[in-house]
């Protein structure tokens, strides 16, 4: 294989990461002193030793959503949400809290943090964002973004990932995330500051990554395809819900359909009159019953939804362990073939094939001191390149080493709260059957006590 | 069963005992009260019982049955009587059972029909035996009907079950279809039975009793199909004039009859589409479960609970079966048959008013013409019986009839409410058992932690 020079040269670049360790140290260790400095100007008792001080010591809410009408990019008139955020920090010696922070914020400005962290955190699996737009609905809901019971779903789904970074060790204590919070203006310039659009990495590399690298680690091949599986499964599971609950809907509204009838057939019965009132007055009350249970089962499937964008969330690590293998593999690849290059002129003997060798039958061989030059060259090249494949294998296990503890962290959180979810569905099935008997039998009623 | 009916009555009153052919027109001798011999069978047994019987079939005081509250608690219905017929007079009366079962197929080289077996057991004494079985098919149903109708023009005879169902169903011999029918037919000839003037109709006795070769020769004696055409243009030609002068009590009742017909129908297409979508939701729900199953396979930690779901979710999904199954059985049988009763009442009313019509027509003959007054007159004295025995039996049997009506419609109704009460109940068990199941494998794990 032949090695292009250039090549070479990206890799005889100083490398900008710190020998050990994440190529986001610097920043992180930026990140915490900057925050440390921050608060020695001094709010409460924030401290940054504790992992989860954000959540024991602060309160975040997206307590309101408001349509709002503006100017985009082009100029042109659009009507938006932004949703109120207000963090508050609870006071430890009367337990009450205090609004320190309150700022607006819509949908777009949470995804420009997301992919900052996905950039900035490749290691992490970074909590999902609520679904963009409906998907899994049914007859009754609505896919539009301005729907209100869209957008209040919407408004718990972004509380929801707030509190999540917020409860992560590492993503706690991200600066951006900090200012997401509390700084309302030119967030979005910081953001695009710290250059995190460049750093990302582009998806046809990632893309070419995965097809080429031979040796990934087999746990993030389990993990990919078992983050596949998930996707797959809940997808399904999530349709066929969306039609079970578009039938149920059916069942009992169309009961509803009795009460009118009753009632008109009561007009012109003397003994029965009564009865058939009372008969479709009841029937009235079922038909209705299912809104709110159906309201219901919506969050319940938001929990879902939100493991079903968890996979992606894998996937994105699972990649970017690809692309780090990758790039070590080809590392290692040159490295071998320039240490081959450099025996080959060193005793002489040409068992690959090389342009240098090649010219060198066409115009003559070079002499001993250009011999030298090159060889000297390319001991410095090998030395240089040995330090960075000794860098980046160190890189690589970092990473994994510290992807792998966050999986571990991920898959407990998973199991918590996908098995929490499953029985607040026996829940939400069991009371809905209580109101029911209660409603249809009143002898239930004593029978429960 | 004829209460009121001892021999001093007035000439027709309340439903006339039909041991014979019940009313025959221009019959002006005092009905007699005939099964006489049926009634001394029960008599020794159940003297007491007599009067009661009177107060039901005559003197229905709503309050005695209370009838006001239509609940849908009713403890009166329970889930075990879903199949059996509801009898207004007690099941100790009953001294006629009729079941009609095993469909059969008959292949002839004209044609391919379906004969039903029909089995009757009776301690009556005009039986010959105490035990018939005999094949029937739908046209010696019809045949059947036809004579009813002919023999008590203004009784609400019980209705058939259609020819075929036109919407959906092509094939006439479709498994659901025979059973639905059959069904009907067991219904049918049990509510004649019970109808006091009807089951002792000659025809319905020979119905039960003969042999294929004696129905036939027998159905060759009725009067003719033509008589029976002519009765029908008669009918819708003069149904107009019967309309004019037809007393207020018809009237108040034809009004009934228009609104409950358009409510009744209304519900049988609720009903059905309650069917439908339960059957939906049931299709639907069968899917439901799985999945939980197929994730199991790849979660470690969370086999139990996702296959403690996943049969929770199929439980719920028999239990929606049985539902369904429920509702076919009680309310849409129910509701359909009224849906039918009320396309009778409609003819019943048109009979009555061509009874009228033809006195109307014979007195306005009266007015103007001058001859063949005597005769006229005396013609003129029959219509006038024929007309009151006509009112007073449909009077009866209209009163009998909403009765029974407002009887099988609440049952039916308390029985859908039933089922679903039994539905949720079962559902409810399942979770709370999986509830149970999870909490208590939780409280393990947690001590299991801290240990």
């Amino acid at each position: 294989m032949d090695q292009a020079p250039s090549e070479a040269e990206r890799q005889l670049q100083p490398a900008s990461e710190e020998p050990l360790g994440r190529p986001d140290t610097e920043l992180e260790a930026a990140v915490i002193e900057e925050a440390e400095g921050d608060l020695e100007e001094g709010s409460e008792d924030r401290t940054m030793t504790d992992n989860n001080f954000w959540l024991k010591k602060i309160e975040i809410s997206v307590s309101e959503a408001e349509k709002r009408t503006g100017r985009n990019a082009m100029n042109m008139q659009e009507t938006y949400t932004a949703y109120l955020i207000e963090t508050r920090s609870v006071e430890h010696i009367d337990g009450q809290s205090v609004l320190t922070d309150s700022l607006w914020r819509r949908y777009s400005e949470f995804e420009l943090l997301r992919n900052y962290l996905l950039v900035f955190y490749p290691h992490i699996v970074v909590p999902p964002l609520p679904e963009k737009r409906a998907e899994f609905v049914w007859h009754k809901l609505s896919a539009d973004n301005m729907d209100p019971d869209f957008v209040e779903r919407r408004r718990i789904g972004l509380e929801n990932f707030l509190l999540r970074v917020a409860s992560h060790p590492i993503l706690c204590r991200d600066k951006i995330f900090y200012l997401f919070l509390t700084q309302e203006a030119n967030w979005k310039e910081t953001v695009n500051e710290t250059g995190f659009q460049l750093k990302a990495d582009s998806r046809l590399k990632a893309l070419n990554a995965t097809f080429r690298v031979k040796n990934p680690d087999k746990r993030f091949t389990e993990l990919k395809h078992y983050s596949d599986e998930l996707q797959s499964v809940i997808s399904h599971l999530l349709r066929v819900r969306a039609r079970v609950a578009d039938r149920l809907y059916g069942v009992y509204k169309v009961h509803g359909n009795y009460g009118r009838v009753f009632s008109e057939w009561s007009a012109i019965e003397k003994e029965m009159g009564d009865g058939l009132q009372s008969a479709g007055h009841h029937m009235d009350v079922y038909a209705s019953s299912i809104d709110d249970i159906l309201e219901d089962e919506e969050h319940y499937a938001d929990q879902l939804k939100e493991y079903l964008f968890y996979a992606e969330a894998l996937r994105a690590v699972c990649r970017k362990h690809e692309l780090m293998q990758y790039d070590l593999e080809m590392a290692a690849q040159d490295l071998a073939s320039k240490k081959q290059q450099c025996e080959e002129l060193a005793t002489g003997t040409v068992r690959t094939f090389s342009l240098k060798g090649m010219t060198t039958k066409l115009f003559g061989q070079e002499t001993p001191e250009q011999r030298e030059a090159r060889i000297k060259m390319l001991e410095e090249q090998i030395s240089e390149g040995e330090q960075q494949l000794k860098s980046k294998n160190l890189e690589g296990r970092e990473f994994i080493k510290n992807a792998w503890a966050d999986i571990e962290r991920f898959k407990e959180q998973k199991n918590h709260d996908l098995k929490e979810a499953l029985i607040s569905y026996a829940v939400m099935q069991i009371s809905m059957c209580k109101k029911l008997l209660i409603f249809l039998d009143p002898d239930f009623v004593h029978s429960t006590l | 069963m004829e209460g009121e009916l001892r021999a001093s009555q007035p000439r027709c009153s309340g439903l006339p005992a039909g041991g014979a052919d019940g009313e025959s027109p221009g019959d002006s001798a005092p009905v007699s009260c005939s099964s006489g011999s049926s009634t001394l069978l029960q008599a020794e047994v159940l003297d007491l019982d007599e009067d009661e019987d009177d107060l039901e079939v005559f003197s229905k005081d709503a309050s005695l049955m209370d009838m006001n509250s239509f609940s849908p608690m009713m403890p009166t219905s329970p889930l075990s009587m879903i199949n059996q017929i509801k009898f207004e007079d007690e099941p100790d009366l009953k001294d006629l059972f009729i079941t009609v079962d095993e469909p059969e197929s008959h292949v002839t080289t004209i044609e391919t029909f379906i004969t039903y077996r029909i089995i009757t057991k009776t301690s009556r004494s005009e039986f010959d035996s105490s035990e018939f079985e005999v094949r029937r098919r739908y046209q010696d149903f019809l045949w059947l009907k036809g004579r009813l109708e002919e023999a008590h023009p203004t009784l609400i005879i019980p209705p058939l079950p259609e020819k075929f169902i036109v919407k959906g169903m092509v094939e006439r011999f479709n498994d659901d279809f025979i059973e639905t029918r059959r069904k009907a037919l067991h219904k049918f000839l049990n509510r004649i039975a019970d109808h006091p003037t009807l089951t002792f109709n000659e025809d319905f006795k020979v119905f039960l009793t003969a042999q294929a070769w004696e129905l036939s020769s027998h159905k060759k004696q009725g009067p003719g199909l033509f008589s029976r055409m002519g009765q029908t243009v008669r009918a819708v030609a003069s149904s107009m004039r019967g309309v004019k002068n037809r007393p207020e009590e018809f009237m108040d009742m034809n009004n009934f009859i228009e609104t409950f017909s358009q409510k009744i129908n209304l519900i049988d297409k609720i009903s059905q589409r309650i069917h439908k979508e339960e059957r939906d939701y049931f299709e639907e729900m069968k899917e439901f479960g799985p999945i939980h199953i197929l994730w199991s396979a790849s979660e470690e930690d969370l086999v139990d609970s996702l296959k403690g779901v996943a049969s929770c979710i199929d439980k719920c999904c028999k239990a929606t079966e049985r539902r369904m199954f429920g509702l076919s059985e009680t309310l849409l049988p129910v509701v359909h048959e009224y849906v039918l009763y009320s396309e009778m009442l409609m003819g019943v009313m048109k009979r009555r008013d061509q009874i009228q019509a033809d006195l109307d027509s014979k007195v306005e003959a009266l007015t103007y013409k001058k001859a063949d007054t005597d005769l006229l007159t005396e013609e003129i004295g029959k219509l006038e019986d024929k007309v009151e025995c006509a009112n007073n039996a449909l009077k009866a049997d209209w009163e009998r009839w909403k009765q029974n009506m407002q009887n099988d419609i609440k049952s039916a109704f308390t029985d859908m409410a039933e089922e679903n009460i039994s539905y949720y109940e079962q559902c409810l068990a399942t979770w709370e058992s999986f509830l149970t199941s999870q909490t208590d494998f939780h409280l393990e794990e947690n001590s299991e932690d801290n240990a």
